[in-house]
């Protein structure tokens, strides 16, 4: 059943660290409000991080800079070693060109929390888009491929369906198979599940954890303490631009050291 | 389960049959219009002014229906063809990263938007003032030539006579294909604004380049709100052909009518041919407008998302048996 999806390079740590992603001192602002005021994140290689905080927290926007859908104001960000968005080059940093931010992005899959599939095209030609005309890859090769992912993500029986005619829960798994197409080392989801109705939560969830027992690396901004405990190797909580605390996920939501995050799993637990 | 025997048990209550709310008022205003259109009738019959046999013999005249052909028909055609390429282009430019392209594109359409398009057309056709003949070559060659002490250097690879080119039909193709482009710039601008941000950003996760984003994931999507307008300006460059009178374009239907009105002082029969002949061509477009339409607001919007879900609904139920992924 599984064996697609994870690409070579996931496997086995290509960077000498073995992290797969290094924040170090990551700011961001827009306009006079600073929303991230210096995160300090390592990711392993095959770990599942998830990100736990109040809405306005911060966690959203740090995911989109990892991915450089937002430019950060100050600090660092390397995914497999590599400097994300800027170049270092005798000491200064230079902005890298759309096109070399593309092909940085090529690598790292994303998952919105509105799906955002691509509404004029069926599922299959969403999952196959970006392989052909990113990678170049050939229509069969691709389509091949794609089959297999939507099959595997429970939607063979779907391919030729309009996201329109799909339920929630299918257009984000549709929308999980496009990333996992172009054979991401790196998958960041923001709030998969969080425009869903409550029962088609789990459909998603299982999908993702199908992923991360094939030691696919993601990065999870979720409100689904059942999931951070059960499937997450780390777990990060941020309040107010800042990590708060963070830890193995089963000690922190058991017993959090903070009072910030006491107050926050008694509400959501 | 319970819900169902309870329906099957209850009898069905009998259709209702209530006496309808009365409209006299719709009845009054039938009875005013009627007197209305049976005097608009009898102005039309007993007025000689009309002079309905000459119009009927003179607007089917050749040169009237070539006139139709090319001026109207044919520049309508073209003029939007172009107006549209060049307006894409100008509503990208507008919408770009770079800041002098938008600063040009909002030139472009800043000036073309300002000027009628009666006045513009009789710039364009009488641009032979400005230049007797059009070349194309090194710019400056003649003042580059003084700064090395070269009298008179010509550097022109080809040109024309402003006469032979600029007149008539490319003078006007020019004036209604600029101002247009300016217009349909402002509706693809919309168009593409319309779309969700996140489908940009999904695109952009994917590593796809501005220009594969914008062909093929942003204008498909826009197209549905730029379809319908543009529909309407097609519907305005025919009507404006008529200004094609003031480039001049002598092929061209109004002048042509224009023409015979003035000649055989019957102009009022003239006109007359004239609003019927645009009423024709413009019906030909609303009907095509309609069916476009039709079309482009397939699985959009409240009526075109609940025919599409309940086509969903109807194939599952017909499929049968899938109870669990239920919508």
């Amino acid at each position: 059943m599984s064996e697609l999806t994870v690409p070579a390079q996931a496997g086995a740590p290509a960077a000498e660290s073995g992290l797969m992603v290094q924040a170090e001192q990551v700011h961001k602002s827009f306009g006079h409000l600073e929303v991230l005021k210096g995160i300090d994140l390592e990711v392993r290689s095959g770990e599942v991080c998830c990100l736990l905080g109040p809405s306005g927290s911060g966690k959203s926007t740090f995911l989109r800079c990892i991915n450089h859908l937002e430019k950060i104001n100050a600090g660092r960000i390397r995914v497999d070693g590599e400097l994300i968005g800027y170049r270092e080059h005798g000491g200064k940093l230079h902005e890298l060109r759309q096109k070399e931010v593309a092909a940085q992005r090529r690598s790292i899959g994303m998952v919105f929390q509105r799906f955002n599939l691509f509404p004029h095209m069926t599922a299959l030609e969403n999952v196959i888009e970006a392989p052909v005309r990113v990678k170049r890859e050939s229509k069969a090769e691709a389509r091949e491929r794609a089959e297999a992912l939507l099959a595997r993500v429970g939607l063979g029986d779907k391919m030729g369906n309009y996201p329109g005619q799909l339920s929630g829960g299918q257009q984000q798994r549709v929308a999980i198979a496009r990333a996992l197409a172009m054979q991401p080392k790196l998958m960041l989801f923001d709030e998969p599940t969080s425009a869903l109705d409550p029962e088609l939560v789990g459909e998603v969830l299982d999908v993702m954890k199908d992923l991360a027992r094939d030691g696919m690396t993601m990065i999870v901004v979720t409100h689904e303490i059942g999931f951070a405990r059960e499937v997450g190797d780390s777990l990060v909580f941020m309040d107010g631009g800042v990590v708060v605390e963070q830890g193995n996920p089963r000690e922190v939501i058991a017993n959090p050291q903070h009072d910030r995050t006491k107050a926050f799993l008694a509400k959501v637990l | 389960m319970a819900s169902e025997e309870v329906t099957t048990v209850r009898a069905r209550p009998e259709p209702i049959r209530a006496v309808p709310v009365r409209h006299p008022g719709r009845w009054i205003t039938v009875a005013v219009l009627a007197v209305l259109a049976a005097m608009f009738v009898h102005v039309l019959v007993t007025n000689k002014a009309f002079n309905w046999s000459f119009m009927v013999d003179k607007m089917f005249r050749p040169p009237i229906i070539e006139g139709l052909l090319r001026g109207t028909v044919l520049m309508t055609v073209v003029a939007m063809v172009i107006g549209v390429a060049l307006g894409v282009l100008v509503a990208i430019m507008r919408l770009s990263d770079n800041p002098i392209l938008r600063a040009v594109g909002w030139l472009y359409t800043w000036f073309f938007r300002a000027v009628p398009r009666l006045v513009l057309l009789a710039v364009f056709g009488n641009i032979g003032i400005l230049w007797s003949r059009i070349e194309f070559g090194v710019p400056f060659d003649t003042q580059l030539g003084q700064l090395f002490g070269i009298d008179n250097l010509q550097l022109r690879l080809f040109g024309f006579s402003s006469r032979d080119i600029l007149t008539g039909f490319m003078a006007g193709l020019l004036g209604l294909a600029l101002s247009e482009a300016a217009y349909m710039a402002e509706i693809v601008r919309a168009g593409i604004q319309s779309v969700d941000g996140g489908q940009t950003e999904a695109a952009q996760a994917l590593g796809m380049s501005r220009g594969q984003l914008l062909r093929r994931v942003v204008l498909p999507q826009a197209m549905r709100v730029i379809i319908p307008p543009t529909g309407n300006e097609t519907i305005a460059m025919l009507k404006d052909t008529s200004l094609l009178l003031y480039v001049p374009v002598s092929v061209e239907l109004f002048f042509q009518l224009d023409a015979v009105g003035k000649r055989t002082f019957q102009i009022f029969p003239m006109y007359v041919a004239a609003c019927l002949w645009y009423l024709f061509l413009t019906s030909i477009l609303l009907v095509g407008q309609y069916f476009l339409e039709r079309h482009f607001g397939k699985g959009y919007g409240p009526a075109g998302r609940a025919r599409l879900r309940l086509r969903t609904i109807a194939a599952e139920q017909g499929g049968g048996g899938q109870g669990t992924a239920g919508v």
